[in-house]
């Protein structure tokens, strides 16, 4: 089946099976690695990216379930050479050891902000309930969304 | 996974047609239990139904003094709704519980009440609040549509539509979550209404179940303590590596006292 779809704001197409995969399509079919698959449950979250705006687990959903949507993933974060206050925040907090589960972390983390733009550490816990990390203990990763929180918080008030 | 057909039909007629004579064809809502299972084989349907373009499943309306949620509602959007935190606030709060934010924001309530998985949080709410569950065939109340352990009483080719919610006089949820996917070891879903008291609990048996002895001690006084005297036989209760028997019986009962205090 032939499926078409925005992806970071570029309308694309190409040729996926039913069973095809979102994660699949992305990866093999539009060579956007950066979107990963940690686990065959549903439950690691390394795959989160956004469909229409809100975050979700592109390894649970059919490639032909986006069929004209808007997707986002973690390649249409930053602004040509600036990294998006998430990606920034992750680096200058060590917010990552190996990486893997990184993208998933700030696609999740994006979502959080969008609707709550000053959550509590509590908040960013619970919110990351669905993203697994293996390396870091979660500590600087919710350290960092915090900072990029504050950052993205100034840079909407330095807008108005 | 197996390869099959996919459509994704615009009206609930149209599935139910497509559904119909076409023994091996699956219904898929989220996805959020059905991909998976798609993905280490366990399903080899001919053809996956996607309900996702169905308009007339989707939204929340008041309704004849409660709320119509349709099958293809979020769990975000139930958590999210104003109506539902308005007018049962305890359910919004489930829906928030369930799973993780992207599971949420995909997963369904006519998906996982049609799974009935026996840790799922919603059958316990459905049932607690008398709720009546509506189909492309017919109407029934939750109680009755909740058959076994991952049964219901849908047949092959009939669509979960909509669920019509009373508003109660006053409930609460109280969940012990299994700490890797927040499904439920015990949920209690306790409901003041002007019918009387319900107390229905899920993950401690093969299917929700309404503990009944809880319900009378409730009805003349409801209150934490009421329960006291009240004891929960673990014969019949789920036995695994995360509780035993004995753990979930004792845990109903703390469950409910929660839920009858979060009640006021
Ligand atoms: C990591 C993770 C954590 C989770 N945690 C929880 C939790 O804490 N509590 C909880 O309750 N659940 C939990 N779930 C399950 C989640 O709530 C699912 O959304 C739900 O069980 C299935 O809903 P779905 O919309 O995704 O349905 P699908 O997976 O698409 O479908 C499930 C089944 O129902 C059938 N079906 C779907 N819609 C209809 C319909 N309208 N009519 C007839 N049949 C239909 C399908 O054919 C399929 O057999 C979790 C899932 C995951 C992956
Ligand atoms: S790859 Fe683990 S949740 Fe998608
Ligand atoms: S940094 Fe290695 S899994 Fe999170």
């Amino acid at each position: 089946m032939k499926v078409s779809m925005s992806v970071n704001g570029k309308q694309v197409s190409g040729e996926a099976e039913p069973r095809t995969l979102l994660v699949e399509f992305l990866r093999y079919e539009l060579g956007l690695t950066g979107t990963h698959v940690g686990c065959d449950t549903s439950q690691c979250g390394a795959c989160v990216v956004h469909v229409n705006g809100s975050s979700v687990k592109s390894c649970t959903m059919l490639a032909v379930q986006a069929e004209g949507a808007q997707v986002t993933t973690i390649e249409g974060m930053a602004q040509g050479d600036e990294l998006h206050p998430l990606q920034a925040a992750f680096r200058e907090h060590h917010g990552l050891q190996c990486g893997f589960c990184t993208p998933g972390m700030i696609m999740s983390a994006a979502d959080l902000l969008k609707t709550n733009p000053s959550p509590s550490e509590h908040e960013v816990r619970e919110w990351l309930e669905g993203n697994i990390c293996r390396c870091t203990g979660y500590h600087n990763i919710v350290k960092a969304i915090l900072a990029a929180a504050d950052t993205m918080r100034g840079a909407a008030r330095a807008a108005e | 996974m197996y390869s099959f057909e996919y459509h994704r039909p615009g009206s609930v007629a149209e599935a139910a047609q497509l559904l119909t004579g076409n023994e091996d064809a699956k219904l898929l809502a989220g996805g959020m239990t059905y991909i998976p299972t798609l993905k280490q084989r366990l399903a080899q349907p001919s053809a996956v139904i996607d309900l996702g373009g169905i308009a007339e499943l989707k939204g929340i309306k008041e309704e004849a003094g409660g709320l119509t949620i349709g099958a293809m509602t979020t769990h975000g959007e139930v958590a999210s709704s104003a109506a539902v935190r308005q007018a049962i606030p305890a359910l919004a709060a489930l829906a928030s519980n369930i799973g993780d934010a992207q599971v949420r924001n995909r997963g369904t309530i006519g998906g996982s009440i049609s799974n009935n998985d026996p840790a799922a949080d919603y059958p316990a709410a459905l049932v607690a609040l008398g709720a009546t569950v509506r189909t492309s065939k017919r109407e029934l109340a939750a109680e009755d549509f909740f058959t076994g352990m991952f049964e219901t009483a849908l047949e092959e080719d009939e669509i979960l539509t909509a669920v019509h919610v009373p508003k109660p006089e006053k409930a609460a949820y109280s969940k012990f979550a299994n700490p890797a996917s927040r499904y439920a070891i015990v949920g209690v879903f306790v409901a003041r209404t002007s019918a009387g008291v319900r107390v229905a609990v899920t993950g401690a048996g093969p299917a929700v179940f309404r503990a009944t002895e809880m319900e009378q001690a409730l009805a003349g006084n409801f209150s934490a303590a009421a329960l006291d005297n009240v004891t929960v036989a673990a014969d019949a209760l789920n036995s695994d590596i995360h509780a035993s028997a004995e753990y979930r019986a004792h845990l109903v009962k703390v469950m409910a006292k929660r839920a009858v205090e979060a009640a006021g």
